[in-house]
């Protein structure tokens, strides 16, 4: 290879300031305006705590515990530090987190992104570090002056003495503020004195993401770095039984092919060849107990299953003689299948392990499991493991992997490779490399008396257990449920006098995931359409039942009550256009979602509007709020319309977007989202807004041609 | 072509090519033609004795071409999809690899101001010509799309940003006043997963606002 013109590499790893004792090395994030420089010398940097540091040049390095993955966690986690710490805004930059226990989230007590939780989980935490910096610098002040530090305040950066006059910015006073002990019990501010908390604000991280200079796991380049691509068993859990590399060996710049515990890795020096290579090899799988797995299959298992009893997840009441009583019983079944997360960046992980040492670069959402379950691979103590998190082309759940597979493949590959690799993901491994959303099966019954109104409830689960068998088995399993199973089944909001959910958990050989709104994303969808049902089976609108039995539930009925209006519930719409409804409580928040829709002739589906209301508790940042909505309802509309992932044989019949398509720019609707003003602390933002879309869509689709969407994703075929 | 069987009978070229003989008593068989099979030309080419040259994929070769104005030569097999020659050889990151197949222009640069899917375009196509990707577009941040971008914060993860912008500059070139028509029409070839397509769309027309009050002063 040769490059006269090689476009200069910008050096992004930098040594930081000692903090902790230890040496911290930080990945270069990008900085607003587009500067892409290394930010001043970091020896004039001073750690006023973990959380941030302040240099001479008056630049606030805020260090963000948690993954950037387009949640804007990089901008609303410095929102709310800066809140109680008043530096300049525009001096703010972020900075990802190295491993290390001060960084564990507060309620999970590991370092993560994920559940929707960084704002509800950092509320407290990064005002209190704002503040402790802020109380440190007046008091340096102070100190300098001679003068009580509470005559002092401080003003955008500023420390000032009014009564003599004094002024010193914190740059200047990082140095003297960082030698003093941290105060104990920083009072914060109360939310009506929020100054910069709860007021859009463009978020830190867009302009690197305009010009191509925002570093992302696959953009990593370390010096003397191979790339690898791996070869993995066409079936969940195949190995290789024999291995022919003498073909992909012969290919220019493939360097090695080395078995790895998930396949056969090939080495290259960029990532082409070793695609090339991987072409070549010959590889005869023993393809182990799951090729034989198939979804049609597992289909009518599941249907077959569900009319057993389960493991009762809740119950209220006495649901079976309701049932016997009930004026009337409606009865419907619902299925969703396996589903990849695809986030735009495939996979991918760099790793230099060294005799002593392991270095890993890559966009997780798990740190803390990452480092244990990569030191284990490297046969080394955990801190000798040291992470890199960059930004993150999207997560959705799949980054936070209990066994981080796509990291310790990289350890494994690394050790083989001899130098530092970067093993990279094709579309193709990343659609075909398990650790879906679980497909699920929901068959509801339902009595209602005389009136019309629902008196039991009664809705079998049948869907494989994400944390089972996983670190997290302790923490979300209890008497034989998977709380990520029965989430917004078992904890319903509607007033129901008899309830039942019960559970199956069959074993299959498929790996399954959290995946943006988890069990929500099937409970959301059967529980919403068949309440639809219910109410029509009533007699009754199904936005008035719905108010009617949310009468305890003021959040939920609020946010009903305002999409219904924002949508004009009840007004006429053009001919063939339906509309819909749904509510969803999920991560704390409360979601109701209108969708008006149409059927053309062969079945197609066409989203017109969108319209979500919320209760997402106190906002941090209203815009990025109002874009995770959007973004949720698009990944929704997603899964309602377009994305099933299969087995036949036990292999994934997917492989890339043409037979796994995301929704496109001329299928997005039309979405408004409106916040409900709340004083109470923030809840989740990420997921809440997938779940309620699917339903309302289905619902809207009834609304307007009488037929009744019960499997997803939505076929063309179940509607012409 | 299948043309393994003769590959024995092949020596290097100077210009990196590869010189084929067609072995005697080599018989064409039709599977062996695969889609070509119908096409007489090819037919009569491949007769004993014939010979040859084709560029010898998976050798290194040097590839001439411009760079967001700058002139660059890489020395790799010229069939390696340009975008893995400007992520991987040039070390120009901006532009994203998504599904390798142009489904999902998460690499789109632009060839001679024209749209190009990077990752199925081998560097041959682009010998000699313009290439431009997102770090030429505008490094300061000037270009209407990224101002516009940053206005209405349209990125979430960010990934195919790159891409969607680099589409939207050929829509914006070519159609100073775009429609939401046109808007599907140019940019439905990129796939964003997180969703930002409602704010992709006010962000192109926001652009395009602010590129004519440029022209207009």
């Amino acid at each position: 290879m040769s490059a006269p013109a090689m476009v200069g590499r910008r050096e992004f790893i930098r040594t930081g300031a000692a903090m902790g004792g230890g040496l911290l090395v930080s990945l270069y994030a990008p900085l607003p305006g587009g500067s892409s420089s290394a930010p001043a010398a970091e020896e004039k940097d001073f750690a006023l705590n973990a959380f941030v540091r302040i240099g001479t040049d008056e630049s606030v390095t805020v260090i963000s515990a948690h993954s950037e993955m387009g949640q804007g966690v990089y901008t609303s986690l410095p929102m709310l530090l800066n809140e109680e710490l008043q530096a300049n805004w525009s001096k703010i930059r972020v900075e990802p987190a190295p491993v290390d226990k001060v960084y564990n989230h507060p309620v999970f007590g590991m370092q993560m992104t994920g559940g929707s939780t960084t704002s509800p989980a950092e509320w407290e935490r990064y005002r209190k570090m704002g503040a402790t910096a802020r109380i440190m610098l007046i008091e340096a002040a102070a100190t300098k002056w001679g003068v009580q530090a509470s005559t002092c305040r401080v003003e955008d950066g500023v420390v000032i003495h009014a009564a003599t006059n004094k002024r010193a910015t914190y740059g200047s006073l990082a140095n003297a503020a960082a030698r003093l002990t941290p105060p104990a019990n920083v009072p914060l501010k109360n939310p009506k004195e929020f100054t910069l908390v709860g007021k859009p604000t463009l978020r830190l991280d867009t302009p690197s993401k305009t010009n191509g200079t925002a570093q992302f796991g696959l953009d990593v380049i370390v010096p003397g770095m191979l790339t690898a691509v791996v070869a993995r068993p066409p079936v969940f859990g195949g190995k290789v039984a024999k291995l022919d590399a003498r073909e992909a060996l012969r290919v220019p710049g493939v360097k090695a092919v080395e078995q790895v515990p998930s396949g056969v890795a090939v080495i290259a020096e960029r990532f082409w060849p070793a695609k090339l290579g991987r072409e070549k090899l010959v590889i005869e799988w023993d393809l182990g107990p799951n090729a034989g797995l198939s979804t049609e299959k597992m289909l009518r298992d599941f249907r077959e299953t569900a009319l057993k009893p389960g493991a009762i997840a809740k119950k209220t009441g006495d649901p079976e003689a309701a049932l016997k009583t009930a004026a009337k019983t409606v009865t419907a079944e619902y299925d969703v299948p396996y589903l990849a997360h695809a986030m735009m960046e495939p996979l991918n992980c760099v790793v230099d392990l060294r005799r002593d040492s392991c270095e890993i670069w890559t966009g997780t959402q798990f740190e803390t499991v990452d480092r244990a379950n990569a030191a284990h691979a490297a046969a080394l103590p955990a801190d000798r493991v040291l992470i890199h998190t960059t930004l993150l082309g999207g997560g959705f759940g799949r980054r936070a992997n209990p066994n981080s597979d796509f990291v310790v493949e990289a350890v494994h590959v690394a050790r083989a490779a001899k130098a530092p690799v970067k093993v990279v993901w094709t579309r193709e491994d990343d659609l075909r490399g398990g650790w879906y959303r679980p497909m699920w099966h929901d068959r509801f019954v339902a009595g209602l008396d005389a009136n019309g109104d629902p008196v039991a409830w009664t809705h079998t689960i049948v869907g494989q257990s994400i944390m089972q068998g996983t670190l997290f088995e302790s923490f979300g399993i209890k008497d034989g449920i998977d709380s990520a199973s029965v989430e917004g089944a078992a904890d319903l909001l509607y007033g129901m006098p008899n309830l039942q959910v019960d559970l199956h958990t069959p074993k299959i050989g498929v790996p399954v995931q959290w995946w943006r709104s988890v069990g929500h994303s099937h409970t959301g969808f059967s529980v919403e359409a068949f309440f639809d049902e219910v109410a029509h089976a009533g007699g009754k609108d199904p936005y008035e039942l719905r108010r009617k039995l949310l009468a305890n539930q003021p959040r939920m009925k609020a946010v009903l009550e305002l999409a219904a209006q924002k949508a004009n519930w009840g007004s006429p719409l053009p001919p063939g256009v339906g509309r819909g409804i749904a509510t969803h409580f999920s991560f704390d928040s409360y979601v109701a979602q209108v969708v008006e829709a149409s059927v053309e002739k062969g079945g197609a589906v066409r989203v017109h509007r969108v319209v979500c209301a919320l209760d997402c508790g106190l906002v941090i940042n209203p815009d990025t709020v109002r874009a995770q909505i959007e973004g949720g309802i698009i990944f929704g509309l997603t899964a309602a319309l377009k994305t099933e992932i299969t087995l036949k044989d036990g292999r994934v019949e997917q492989g890339n977007f043409h037979d796994y398509q995301m929704l496109r720019i001329f299928e997005s609707p039309e979405i408004e989202v409106h916040i409900v003003p709340s004083g109470e602390n923030p809840t989740g933002v990420g997921e809440p807004g997938v779940p309620p879309v699917a339903p309302a869509l289905a619902n809207a689709i009834f609304a307007a041609t009488g037929k009744r969407v019960r499997r997803l994703p939505i076929r063309a075929s179940d509607l012409a | 072509m299948r043309l393994r069987a003769c590959q024995s009978h092949s020596e290097k070229d100077h210009c990196g090519l590869l010189r084929f003989v067609i072995p005697r008593g080599f018989r064409l068989q039709a599977s062996n033609l695969g889609k070509n099979r119908h096409n007489l030309r090819v037919y009569n080419l491949i007769q004993p004795g014939n010979t040859f040259l084709v560029p010898d994929r998976g050798r290194p070769q040097v590839t001439r071409f411009h760079v967001n104005g700058k002139p660059v030569e890489v020395d790799v097999d010229p069939a390696t999809p340009l975008l893995w020659v400007l992520r991987d050889s040039l070390g120009m990151t901006g532009t994203k690899f998504g599904c390798g197949m142009a489904l999902c222009g998460a690499c789109t640069v632009h060839l001679d101001g024209k749209a190009l899917r990077s990752c199925v375009a081998p560097v041959s196509r682009v010998e000699g010509k313009r290439v431009t990707t997102i770090e030429g577009l505008s490094i300061n941040l000037t270009h209407p799309l990224q101002r516009a971008w940053i206005e209405l914060d349209v990125p979430q993860c960010g990934y195919c940003q790159s891409g969607q912008i680099m589409s939207a500059a050929v829509l914006l070139a070519e159609n100073l006043k775009p429609s939401d028509e046109d808007i599907d029409e140019a940019m439905g070839g990129n796939i964003c997963r997180c969703g930002t397509y409602p704010r992709i769309r006010k962000a192109i027309h926001r652009a395009s606002e602010l590129a004519n009050a440029g022209r207009a002063k």
